[in-house]
């Protein structure tokens, strides 16, 4: 990807992230967020990633977005009202940001001294064959313990359900 | 420089196309309700009144339209305007574009070039329909927030649940099928139903995987939110639904939504579970008929009975779930919940248990 595309969807991506946390409507801010995972797929498919891309959309985008504005809907979230915040809290996240900000400034001017040229794709990178060769032998372990563990997740939820 | 032209043609092919049949369903479904129950249906436009034939056509296919189209377009005065004017839009886009990814024919000749009968050859194409099917309930959702009514917001919150209940099965009974033909472009599953078993039975997907056909269609008719499953639409309990607030051509984007994913579900099961442009016996060079009797035909000829056939298949699935609409009564809502997660759901994965347990088998 070279910077012109880099950067013609960064641009957009951090500005609708933006708006996610700014705006006061909660649905406003879930689209934005469906909007940020869009692009997000971009980025996996000028990355040459088509077919994680394409489960960012189908997951992330489209299924658990719409489960954020399910519950949005059914709960009917107004804007949020800006009396109930308190000022300590006001604070305390502005010092939390700011601290974050300046730790990334300062990890991103250390990497960026020593760049590394882009390395040369393995044959069939992005594949369906070549991610699930890398899937069920590489990281077999690592993707089982995921499974569990959504599986104990779903269970968690179903009991806590019923309760 | 051509590439980009033949795509470009393709696209507008696709694209005119599905536009023109999602009109022409319009008719049939009004014509295919009268003949349901009994009575002789959309004839009123005859031609100045004079003519004695039956032109209802007419009707559906040119006066509804100059209808919706100057009707007044209102807006409730407390509706989110920006996103009352988006939904439309955002249901409208992904149901259009879905379809480029199906294959309408084989390989056309053309003097030297080669042409692949699909406006986009997407080696991740059930990904990309899928992906385009899951970000169509937006248009739904918002609609239904939107317009700041209770019917309209309670069908919008119908409409979430159910889409997201029925993709699940949806995608569970892809797997099987993905599983099959070990593959996830649609161009090579079409391509891999060409051949015969046993000599007499086309080797189409229904024959591998029954049970993921019938739960496709049944998802299928969910997710495009078609009685029985019209609940986010239940006039009789809410008006229409999501869009009980849109009027003009607003509200005819959202008929009009409904049948290009009635479309797009017949295509699929065309092309998954039906050969796709496949007709028996023929091939690329000819007629292979069983005891070894060929005839040679042109290659022009095959291609155009190919894309005939794929035009026929698509038409009668969607004239099946037309006839489903007017067949079956619509569910209640624990009901269709409860078919989406407990019947549905289960079914889908022993399918794919079983279907993992067969390749293992004869592979062995």
């Amino acid at each position: 990807m070279d910077l012109l595309t880099f950067f013609m969807l960064a641009v957009p991506l951090v500005l609708f992230a933006a708006v996610v946390i700014l705006h006061p409507s909660p649905v406003y801010s879930a689209m934005s967020l469906v909007v940020v995972m869009s692009f997000l797929a971009l980025y996996f498919f000028f990355l040459d990633a088509h077919m994680l891309g394409w489960f960012q959309i189908i997951v992330y985008a489209g299924s658990i977005m719409v489960l954020f504005l399910f519950v949005i809907m059914l709960l009917n979230l107004q804007n949020d009202p800006q009396e109930h915040q308190q000022p300590s809290l006001r604070t305390a996240s502005r010092i939390g940001g700011a601290v974050l900000i300046a730790e990334l400034v300062f990890l991103f001017s250390r990497s960026s001294s020593s760049e590394k040229a882009a390395a040369e794709l393995p044959e069939g990178f992005g594949t369906v064959v070549a991610l699930s060769e890398k899937l069920f032998t590489d990281f077999l372990i690592p993707f089982e313990i995921t499974s569990i563990l959504l599986l104990i997740a779903a269970v968690g939820a179903v009991v806590l359900a019923k309760r | 420089m051509i590439d980009i032209a033949i795509s470009a043609i393709l696209t507008v092919f696709i694209l005119a196309n599905i536009m023109n049949l999602g009109g022409l369903l319009l008719w049939v479904e009004r014509k295919g309700s009268a003949i349901l129950q009994d009575r002789i249906g959309a004839n009123r436009a005859a031609l100045l009144g004079k003519l004695p034939i039956n032109i209802g056509i007419i009707n559906t296919l040119v006066a509804d339209p100059i209808k919706l189209f100057t009707k007044e377009d209102f807006v409730p005065p407390n509706a989110d305007k920006f996103l009352h004017w988006m939904a439309p839009i955002l249901a409208m886009v992904p149901a259009l574009i879905a379809f480029i990814a199906i294959p309408f024919g084989d390989i056309l000749v053309i003097g030297e070039r080669e042409i692949n009968l699909q406006a986009a050859n997407l080696n991740v194409g059930i990904l990309y329909i899928l992906g385009m099917v899951s970000l169509g309930v937006y248009g739904v959702v918002l609609a239904g927030w939107a317009s700041n009514s209770r019917w309209a917001l309670l069908g919008g919150i119908r409409a979430s649940a159910q889409m997201i209940s029925y993709e699940i099965a949806l995608g569970l009974a892809l797997i099987g099928v993905v599983m099959t033909f070990g593959t996830l472009d649609l161009q090579e599953i079409a391509r891999a139903q060409g051949h015969m078993i046993g000599g007499v039975l086309p080797g189409w997907g229904i024959f591998y995987q029954p049970v993921a056909f019938f739960i496709f269609l049944t998802a299928g008719i969910a997710e495009s939110k078609r009685i029985p499953f019209d609940l986010p639409e239940a006039e009789a309990e809410l008006i229409s639904g999501y869009f009980t607030e849109y009027s003009g051509a607003k509200q005819a984007t959202f008929m009009l939504v409904d049948f290009l994913e009635s479309i797009i579900v017949a295509g699929l099961i065309t092309t998954l579970f039906f050969g796709g442009w496949q007709v028996p016996f023929l091939m690329r060079d000819g007629l292979h008929l069983p005891g070894d009797i060929f005839y040679p035909l042109p290659s022009l000829l095959v291609t155009l009975v190919q894309h005939g056939a794929f035009v026929t298949k698509l038409a009668f699935f969607c004239w099946l779930q037309i006839m489903i609409r007017w067949t079956l009564p619509r569910f209640r809502y624990d009901q269709l919940i409860n078919l989406g997660w407990k019947i549905l759901l289960p079914i889908a994965l022993a399918n794919v248990l079983v279907t993992g347990l067969m390749i293992l088998i004869f592979q062995a």
